[in-house]
This record gives structure tokens, sequence and C-alpha cells, in this order.
């Protein structure tokens, strides 16, 4: 299909259609970068002043003398690192429930489809219509205490992990995924006599990148701005991640160092969108389509 | 063959021992505490005794408590400001860009950067830039044009039109990106019929574009007042609340009630109101989304 929009060739041969374009295209270039890039680059300069500059002088191009100690500092007297790393830790622990359960019961529910799939797809449903408000409290007071298996999860990163798993969002859109492959290679390899282990792990898993591309960027994101449950679950501060340890230490620091502990806890993210800028902007599009 | 020996045969142990991760996950920490919910707002306990059924009590209290009322009019209020920052931006944004020939992955990520930044850490910068004393950054910016200084956060009045700011900056960018996808799926052969008919550019936007747009446009307006209704971090990371509980949203209460005074069952009570009011908008929107799936 052409790539034509709105506005069409013709129109952008007219002097006041191009010079708007022209115009409109450069203001609008400057006022995202101030806006999308400004506060990182504020953020990353700020990161290593002196705690007087940033006071004195907020919008001062540069300060002096670069204070690379201040990261350092932050890293190890604020103890930014160790919540980094266990922040990490979060992350991976969710991307491989997340993982797990969405391909397994993706799995079971789309390609397997046994009599009772109705009902368990039922109820996976009714979970993206329930506001997630209504099990914030009961879900702590499980995890104090879950049920079958005994015992309290709190301190534990399982009282994230485990919950993280339970994303019908994506045991949805992975599901869907696989009733989208070819019939044929199921039915021939159940005339083969293959059986259902082995066509999830040699048929179905290698067919399932891009799918478990987007599992696993949804739930490491999700990991990283969690605030409030990880919050709850982890009153030890030693295994809290960076979004429950750094605004408990804002007043009693100084702004600079505060800054570089800021700074260190955004380079992952950035890092991993410019990586993998296609998959994000995909993943949203995507998300507004079902997502509750 | 009886019937269950020819289900093992057919596979379903295999089928089962593939569900286990699903069951086990969402039974233990999604379908039990939705359920565990729903009886323990008619509940009052203190986790040591066992509990008492109050029937409608907790419901009782939760509405006669005046600081709920503080709480919607809040919420809405932060709702309507987000609606008002927030809805026309992303959209008219995306229309732009996508008319662009060049550079359109530029735009995109510049605006989706705040997105990818951690809530949390954004709005610990985002305070700093909010300093209310003469040298904050937001006051040495309102100086250039002869404005101010401000008080921000700490104004009863500014203190919520400014966390609306910050959270519209923060979510704009990923808004912009549905409208990206949704105007990659618009028919371009209607704007030629509207060109050959003499329409001009605008009058494309608005009779060929939106209305191509429609029900996207429902969908991102439902999901964002179902988001805003839950706001938490926002408030209780930039003020607490305060300043007079100008700040104070229904999920700032509901934690004050739980987390707070260990009143579970009136916690409980309110989210369930607030799920019953958020349940009808998702109702919506998924009558919505399936239409939109469709066409």
């Amino acid at each position: 299909m052409s790539d034509r929009g709105i506005i069409s060739p013709a129109d952008r041969s007219r002097p006041l259609v191009r010079w708007t374009l022209g115009s409109g295209q450069v203001v609008i270039l400057v006022l995202l970068a101030l806006a999308g890039l400004g506060p990182i680059l504020w953020l990353a300069k700020a990161a290593i002043s002196q705690p007087g500059d940033i006071a004195s002088n907020p919008l001062g191009l540069w300060s002096g003398q670069p204070q690379w100690q201040n990261i350092e500092t932050a890293w190890t007297r604020l103890r930014v690192g160790p919540a980094l790393i266990n922040t990490v830790w979060i992350a991976l622990g969710n991307w491989a429930v997340s993982v797990l359960v969405a391909t397994t019961g993706g799995y079971a529910l789309a390609i397997l489809r046994p009599g009772y799939a109705k009902f368990v797809n039922g109820a996976l449903l009714a979970t993206l219509f329930i506001p997630g408000v209504i099990s914030l409290v009961p879900l702590y007071l499980t995890v104090i205490d879950v049920p079958i298996i005994g015992g309290s999860l709190i301190n534990t990163y399982w009282a994230i992990w485990l919950p993280a798993g339970a994303s019908a969002f994506n045991v949805i859109i992975t599901g869907r995924f696989f009733a989208n492959l070819p019939a044929e290679l199921f039915e021939a390899a159940k005339i083969d006599g293959v059986g259902n282990f082995r066509m999830f792990t040699s048929l179905v898993l290698p067919l399932s990148g891009p799918i478990i591309g987007v599992v696993s960027l949804l739930s490491i994101i999700a990991a990283w701005r969690e605030f409030l449950w990880p919050k709850l679950v982890l009153p030890d501060r030693t295994k809290q991640p960076l979004s429950v340890m750094l605004p408990s230490i804002r007043d009693n620091v100084q702004v600079n160092l505060f800054m570089a502990g800021l700074l260190i806890s955004v380079v992952l993210p950035i890092v991993i969108f410019l990586l993998f800028q296609r998959y994000f902007i995909r993943g949203a599009g995507l998300a507004g389509g079902i997502k509750g | 063959m009886t019937r269950t020996a020819r289900w093992i045969r057919n596979g379903g142990i295999s089928t089962l021992v593939f569900l286990i991760p699903t069951l086990l996950v969402f039974g233990l920490f999604s379908w039990w505490p939705i359920a565990r919910g729903l009886v323990l707002a008619f509940q009052q306990t203190n986790l040591v005794e066992p509990a008492q059924w109050v029937g409608f009590g907790n419901f009782r209290k939760v509405l006669a408590d005046p600081l709920l009322l503080t709480a919607v009019r809040n919420t809405a209020w932060f709702a309507l400001l987000a609606l008002v920052f927030g809805y026309p931006a992303p959209l008219a944004l995306a229309v732009f860009v996508r008319e662009l020939r060049r550079g359109r992955a530029l735009f995109s990520v510049l605006a989706y950067l705040p997105v990818v930044l951690p809530p949390v850490v954004a709005i610990l910068l985002w305070r700093v830039f909010y300093d209310a004393s003469d040298d904050g950054l937001f006051n040495t910016l309102a100086r250039g044009i002869g404005l101010g200084p401000f008080q921000w956060l700490q104004d009863a009045h500014s203190a919520m039109p400014s966390i609306v700011l910050e959270a519209t900056w923060a979510n704009a960018g990923s808004t912009m990106i549905i409208y990206l996808a949704a105007l990659s799926g618009v028919r371009t052969d209607l704007y030629e019929a509207a060109e050959i008919d003499g329409a001009s550019i605008w009058r494309r936007v608005v009779h060929v574009t939106l209305p191509q747009l429609r029900t996207i446009l429902m969908i991102t307006l439902l999901l964002q007042i179902i988001g805003t209704f839950q706001v938490f971090t926002e408030p209780f990371l930039f003020t607490g609340g305060g300043p007079a509980n100008a700040t104070t949203t229904i999920l700032m209460l509901l934690y004050n009630y739980a987390f707070i005074n260990g009143d579970y069952g009136g916690a409980t009570a309110l989210s369930v109101l607030l799920a019953l009011f958020l349940g009808l908008l998702s109702l919506l929107y998924f009558r919505l989304t399936r239409r939109w799936g469709t066409t």
C-alpha cells in the first residue's frame, strides 16, 4: 500500500503547507527533546555536581569539576548498588514465572484444549474484568498466610514473583499466538505419535520467540515500575528494590548523591529501551488493544 | 476401555500437568484473593481472633467517613485534569508524526522516553524540579517569564495540578504510540476521495481521520479514567495526600484504612465499591475492544 497520509504529494508542493510542516516539525522536535531528553540530561548533570550548584543554579549548563565520586558514593554508601541487584533479581524471577505460566497455560488452553478449557478461560477473562484494586488487601493477607502451602512469604521474593505470574493478559496473548500457528503442524505431529510434552518442547517453543519476547519485556518492565506491592511485602530494607528504597532515603542524604542514585536506577531501563525500541513500541500498541 | 482410561490415553494427564502452573498461580494469587475480598468486605478481622460477620457494617462505616467525599472529589479532580492536560496532546502529536516522511522513529523514541523511566524515579526527580524556593528549577524558569515563585506542591490549589502535570508527562508517550499504531490502520483511499472532493487538510483530519479512530479514542478514554481512579504512587510520593488532604485519593484512603489503621474490612469494603464502579467501565471497554478487534 502507498504511504500516503492526510497530506497528499500535491499539498506538499504548496509553499504554505511546506512551510507549516517544516516549522511545525522543528518546533515539535525541540519541545519533545526538551520534555523527553531534558529531564534525563539534567539528572545526569546533577548527579555529578556539587550539592551547592544544584541549589543555586539549577539551569546552569555546566558546573565546574565533574564529581564522578558521587556515583561511587551512592552505589556503596547509600546502598543503591545492592538495591539495584535486588531489582534485577525481582525482574528475573518475574520473567521466569511469567514466561513459564504464559507458555504452559497458553499451550494447554489454546492447543491441547481439554473439555474444561472454557471454564479456565472464563476464569482468566474474569480477572481482566475485575480491577486489581479489589484484591490488593486480600492478596496481602494471602501472602502473609498462604493457603495449602502454609507459612508467610513476607520478606521473600516469592511474594512478588508468584503474583506477577498471574497475568491473564500474558496467558491470553500467548494462547492467541499459539492458536495462530499453522494447525497442520500439530496434526502432523499427532499422527506421527508425538506426545504433548515433545510437541511443546520441540514444536511450540522454537516457534514462539516473538511472543516470549513480548511477555519477557512486559514482565521485566512491570518489575522495574512496581512500588506499592514490593513496599508492602518487603519490609526488610536489605531486600528492597530501588523503587522502595529510594523514597525512604530521600530526606536524609545530600541532593547530589541522591541524584546519582536516581541516575544509576534509570540507566538500565533506558539502555534496554534503546536496544529493543521496536518491541516496546509494538508492545505498547498491543497493550492498548486488549489490556484492562 | 473405561472413560478414565481413554482420558489418560488421550493425554488428559499431561494436559493437566501443563495447566498446573496457571491453576496454581491464578488460584492462589488471583482467584482466591478476589473471592476472599468479597467475603472480607462483610467481616471484621484483626488477623488474631476469628473474623466476625458484620453485614453491611463496613460499607456503612466507609460511606459515613467524611474523608471519603474528599477523596472521591480529589480523585475526580485528578481524572478531569488528566483528561484536560493529557488527552488531546498525544492525539495531535500522533496525527502530525504520522504525516512526516522522515524521522518518525526519532519522534516516537523521544516521546516514549519518559514512559521508560520508573515512575518512582520520575516522581522523585520532579520533586526536585518543584522545589518551592526561589532557586527551584521550575521557579527559575517561571522567573524567566516574570512569574512566581510558586509553592507548587505545598499549596492546596496548585498541588493537584502539579501532580497531574508530571503524570501527564510520564504517560503521554504510551498513548501517542497507541494512536500511531491505530493511524497505520486508517484507510488511505478515503483521503484521496476527500481530496478529490476538495476537502482541506484540516477537514480531512476532522471528517476522515478522527471518525476512523473513534473506537480507539473511546478505549484510551476509558483506560485513562480506569487508571486515574486508581492513582496512588504520585500523590503518595509527591505530597503524602497533603496539604490539608488536598491530594488524598481513593486509593490513598484505602491504603490508610488497611495498612495504617489495620482495618482490613473497611479497606476491602472501599475497594469493592471502587471495583464496582471501575468494573462497569471495563465492561464497556471490553465490548468496545471486541468490536475494534473484529473490524
